[in-house]
Formats: C-alpha cells, structure tokens, sequence
C-alpha cells in the first residue's frame, strides 16, 4: 500500500510495524513529528508499547538502555543536541552490546544554534561503536527501520539510522508501507541470549578491571579490553550480516539490494562522487549533465558507513581516475570525516598499485546552507577537467565569507 | 509547460494550509499516474501569519531532487495580499500560470502576459459552510480549472480523505465552487 | 560581498531593528491608533504609554502620540488589547492594499 506521507511518518510507520515495545524520546526540531506520530499510535491502540515521556535524551537513551537490558525491543529518536546530550549514553549502549534501534534525523549543532540539516550530529558519533546507516528517501527510512531491528538484534549492537532533517524528515513522497504479517514473517520478536531476571540475578556492566579475572564459577571472565575487542570483531563482522539481512529482505519484500552503498552510472565512471543521504540523489542531476557534457562522472552513496566497509568501498572506487567526497560535517582541524575514510580505505586496499584515483573534498550544506545543483555541477566539473590538479586542501561549496 | 513535468509553487501564510493543499493535489496526481510526487515546504521558523511557501514536483518519474523550486510552471497564492509583499512570483516560466485568491477584479492583475486565475476562494468558503479563513481546500478548485492537469473528481477524493473527519463535505464543496467560478484572463 | 570584514567569530545579535528581517510582513492586521482616545495626545504630555511597555517588539516609539513601526510590528495585537482607553484597534491589512498598483 502506497502512501505520500513525510519522511518522520515513514519512520514512525517503519517502528510500528517492527513491534517496538518500549519508547522512551524527546521532542527536538526536525524529529518532534516522528515521535508524536508514535505516542499517537500508541495512544489509539495500534501499536502496543509503553511510551516513557522524558525530561531529556540523557535519560531517554537511560530508559532503552534499561528496557532493552529487560528483553524489551526498544526505540528512540533525536538530532543534533539531543544527540549530543545523550552522548554518554550512546557510548554505554554500545558497550552493553543493546540492540537498540534509534532514527537521529540529521540536524546541525550549536553553537551557532540551527535548526536545519547537516551531518555533524551523528558523523561526530562516528566513534562510539553504534552501526550507522544513512538512507536516502522515505522508503529507505520505512524499509531501513526494519533491516535495522533485524541487524542490531543480529549482532548485539545498537544501530542509528541517519536521514536528513527537514530534506527527508518533513518534505512529502510515495513509498511503499508493508502488511504487518509480511514484517512479521520477515522480523521475528526479540530474544536475547540474557534479559534480567531475578531468578537469574547479574550485575551488568559493572566496573571492570583492567586485568582479566576468575569468576566465582571459575571461569576466566574478560578484562575491560576483552569486551571492546568484541565490540569491534561483532562490527567488522556486521558488514557481512547486513549483506545477509540486505538479501533477505529483499527476498521477503522484493526491493532492496544495497547493502554498504548504491551506485547511479558508475560502471564506466572516470570520476566518481562519494556522499551520503539525500544529496546522493541530488547529484544525479548533476551526473547526468556532465555526461551530457561528455564527462564520464558517477555516483557512490554510502549506506552503511560504520562499520565502514573499506574493502568493497575500495574496490568500487578503484577504477576511477578521481573521487570526489561530498560532507554536510567535518573533523574539525582536519578534514571530512568521510574523505578520511575514504582515502585509508584506498591506501590500505590499492596499496600495490602504482595508480590511485585522487581524492578530492567539498564541504557543503552547513546549518542548512542551500545546496545549489549549478554550484555542486560547477565544483565537480571543475575538480574533473583539472585532473585532480588544483589544491589539495578541502575546499567549501556555497560559502559566502 | 510539458506534461510530464510540472513544478507548482504554493505561498500562503503560515497555518493557511498551503502543505495541505499541496499534499491533496500530490495524491491525486499519484493516483492518476504520476510516479513522482514531492512536496517540499519551507523549513524553519514557523509562525501564523508568517509568508510560507512549499514546492509541489510532479513528473511520470521519480524525483530525486528534492531543493525549492525556483522555476515554477504553475504559482498559486492563497491569499492575495501576499502578492504585495514578497516577490513570490519570482522565476515563473514564460508561459507559466499564477492562480490567486482574491475577491479583485481579474482586470487588476496583469503579469507580464502570464496566465492568470482569480477566484474569490475566501468567499466561497464561506458559502459551502466553512470557517472563515479556511481556504486551502477551495483554492484545489480554483488551481484545477485553471490548470487543466487533473479532473476534479480525483480531487474531490482526496480532499474528503484528506478532511475526513473534518467537515470533508464542506472541503469539497468549497473546491467545486471554486472551480465554477474561477476567472482566466491575462 | 562576502562576510570576512564581518568583525565577530560568532553569531553575535545586538538589540535594534531589523535583525530578524521584515518582520511587518507576518501581518494579518495591524494597529491603529485613534488620537482622540489616546491619553498622552489628549493630554499633550508624557502619560501612559502602555502600549509602548508592552509591546514585545519594541516597534511603539514613547513619543506624542506614541508612533508604531509597521516596517516591523508583526500584528500580535497585546497593544490593543492592554490599552486602558481602547485608543488602538486591529484592523484587516488586507484593507490597506492600493487597489490601483497591481499592474506589472
């Protein structure tokens, strides 16, 4: 059944079919819709679950955390600051390896206070040991939603699904809303391997020595490096699992097929883009000009950014003579975070090689600056007929300093 | 202005209902076989009153970029004072289409040889049983005489499914009057 | 012209004016004040001046009469509704459109 809903709408449809059980959220600009969609869900009977209204995404993040540690499928939202605010938490949840699932709707952060969207919020979250995926338009955020659930309870690790404030969030489209028993043969409930359990009583995540150590069941119990390095080996090994979860999905409800990131006429590409969210589809635009002008130009748009999945990334990316990464964020004091990425995965996957593609930066969009498609085709043609040539350093689309 | 691609921009004050008027002519474009639909409304500060606009893309495919119209072929205002204020008829095509809200004559619009369509959609809300003010349903009718691209019985759907629990025979009533008594001239 | 010669690092707002933009035009109905209701007009000297103190925009000058600034004044209508005399009203901005300037 199709429906032209907004982007906060195809998210909140997305929670309700997965059977969320436990809500706990704050409102914050461009989220705020998505969550009051779900109250109101909840309120009229059509979604079963427990809605936890909050004083503040500290302890809405708190509240899954500890839903979640009951057996309990839990679910939150935020942006920018809220995001920021739940900072300390973000990294428990990663920790206590909960499956959370939670829609941070990109939002730029203070100061200056803004409202509008950027990639700031979660790139700078990019660290934390979350599996962070950025769709595209609405049904990838309906659809996105669902493969979420199914990946972190997969692999034990919370899950932030990242789409563009107000450019996805609030603007209108057709998509696609599945039956309930369709995502229910799809997403089976939640089971984890430990839920508190007073006839089972532990101490989770409590302080942990640096030092492994013999439990009072003799057992060698991790030291606190023991569970990071899990952390990281479960996220290295969710690049495969989403493939997993990527295909059957795809079997179940026939779109689909894009695991890590999809491609628009990269196939004989010289010069190939690289962005995230809905500015990937912006670009086409601005692709198909450029082939009209002759340029054979390409665009890759990465879904799955942590884990980030360096090797096939690079083995996309190897042919092309040039990549130029489009961010709405950036390191700051270096570079974008994601050109960073880009440029190892290269290294460390082309390293034999005597030829690398060069890897080109723009910073664009900040605090909602508009992105205009002549500038975006000007800068990419530009980078394209100077080789690679001009400076390395990054440079700014649409700054007006 | 081709029919596979349509750009309509829709400037109202904030509350007005532009993103509702909006929202029914996307789906019943959609409906009527117009894969792609998106309805783009200016973000930010929102306030009664304050000038809004919102962009309304329809083409037979997906559309993927989703930035403002700057373009439009077709611009409808609900409410004419705003065409004192602001240059919101900025970037009309040549052969472009404005549909206003005005209780004028269609005599004191000229535009530089655009298309223009006047209907006293205030009024005629009013007549079909509405609050005062409430004239984003109306302006549906008044948009699709003067338009052409879509028959008022997709319309009238959508605006009862839209308004279903609020008044929605009043809403559709206001459309069709509207479409009767929508003025062309320009 | 860009912003380099801007002088601030930050985002920096200082009282006055036009800050926030053309502000008049969120209008749907504007004050208007009737000097003969007005107190300070009647009495040719500096009295009352609530409008001046309540207005959240700051748009009434404490002059005689008290002058409103309809570059700026967004029509919430709190002077109208605190004036002790009922001097202002809030009448329709629509009426204040020239009918005749509508060619192009």
């Amino acid at each position: 059944m199709h429906i032209i809903e907004s982007g906060n709408v195809a998210a909140a449809q997305g929670v309700k079919l997965s059977r969320a059980q436990v809500i706990a959220a704050y409102p914050i600009t461009p989220q705020t819709p998505l969550t009051e969609k779900l109250s109101e869900f909840i309120e009229s009977g059509e979604m079963d679950a427990q809605y936890v209204p909050v004083e503040s995404e500290h302890s809405a993040l708190a509240v899954c955390i500890a839903a979640s540690s009951t057996g309990a499928r839990a679910f939150t939202a935020t942006s920018a600051n809220g995001l920021l605010y739940m900072h300390e938490q973000i990294h428990w949840a990663a920790g206590a390896r909960l499956p959370l699932v939670m829609c941070v709707v990109n939002r730029g952060v203070g100061a200056p206070w803004t409202i509008w969207n950027d990639h700031q919020d979660s790139i700078s979250q990019r660290d934390t040991g979350w599996i962070q995926i950025y769709v595209n338009d609405h049904q990838q955020i309906i659809d996105g939603v669902i493969k979420a659930f199914m990946l972190a309870e997969e692999v034990m690790i919370p899950v932030m699904l990242c789409y563009d404030g107000y450019l996805l969030s609030h603007t209108y489209m057709p998509f696609e809303v599945p039956g309930q028993e369709q995502v229910d043969a799809f997403l089976p409930p939640y089971k984890p391997a430990y839920a508190l359990d007073p006839a089972h009583p532990a101490n989770l995540n409590t302080v942990t020595l640096p030092e492994v150590r013999v439990d009072a069941k003799g057992r060698t119990a991790h030291g606190y490096m023991e569970i990071r390095y899990l952390l990281q080996e479960d996220m290295q090994g969710a690049i495969k699992v989403m493939s997993r979860v990527e295909e059957r999905f795809k079997e179940h409800f026939g779109r689909g097929g894009n695991p890590h990131y999809e491609t628009y006429r990269c196939e004989d590409a010289r010069f190939i883009a690289v962005s995230m969210g809905s500015l990937s589809y912006h670009l086409r635009e601005v692709i198909d000009s450029l082939r009209d002008d002759g340029i054979k130009a390409g665009i890759m748009s990465i879904h799955l950014y942590r884990p980030f999945p360096a090797q096939v990334i690079a083995q996309g990316l190897e042919g092309a003579e040039g990549v130029v990464v489009f961010e709405k964020a950036l390191s700051y004091g270096y570079e974008g975070a994601l050109c960073s990425d880009v440029k190892a995965a290269l290294y460390t996957f082309n390293g034999s090689r005597k030829k690398r593609p060069f890897v080109h930066n723009y910073i664009l969009g900040l605090g909602g600056r508009e992105i205009k498609t002549t500038d975006l085709y000007e800068a990419f043609k530009d980078t394209c007929l100077n080789n690679g040539k001009a400076d390395v350093g990054l440079k700014w689309i649409g700054l007006k300093i | 202005m081709k029919n596979d691609k349509i750009d309509i921009r829709w400037h109202g004050r904030g509350g007005q209902g532009a993103i509702t008027a909006a929202k029914i002519v996307a789906k019943a474009m959609f409906a009527s076989g117009y894969a792609g639909v998106v309805m783009v409304p200016t973000f930010g500060t929102e306030r009664r009153g304050a000038p809004v606009f919102t962009s309304l893309k329809i083409s037979k495919e997906k559309i993927y970029n989703l930035s403002p119209i700057d373009k439009p072929d077709i611009i409808v205002v609900l409410d004419h004072v705003l065409l004192e204020e602001e240059n919101i008829l900025s970037g009309l095509k040549e052969d472009g289409l404005i549909v206003v809200n005005s209780p004028c004559s269609i005599d004191d619009y000229r535009f530089d040889g655009r298309k223009v369509a006047i209907c006293d959609v205030s009024t005629l809300s009013v007549k079909a049983g509405l609050p005062e003010g409430m004239v984003n349903s109306g302006i549906i009718g008044a948009f699709a005489f003067a338009s052409t691209i879509i028959g008022m019985e997709a319309l009238v759907e959508a605006i009862k499914e839209e308004f279903s629990d609020r008044r929605p025979d009043n809403n559709a009533q206001a459309a069709l009057l509207a479409y009767e008594n929508t003025i062309i001239g320009g | 012209m860009g912003t380099r010669q801007y002088g601030h690092k930050t985002s920096h707002s200082e009282p006055g004016p036009g800050d926030g933009g053309r502000t008049g035009s969120w209008r749907v109905a504007r004050p208007i004040l009737d000097a003969n209701a007005c107190i300070p007009a009647k009495r040719g000297t500096a009295a009352c001046f609530i409008c001046w103190l309540y207005c959240p925009d700051g748009v009434i000058t404490r002059t005689i009469p008290p002058g409103i600034d309809y570059e700026y004044c967004k029509g919430c209508g709190i002077c109208a509704e605190e004036c002790p005399t009922k001097a202002i009203t809030m009448v329709e901005e629509s009426c204040f459109i020239l009918t005749e300037e509508r060619k192009r």
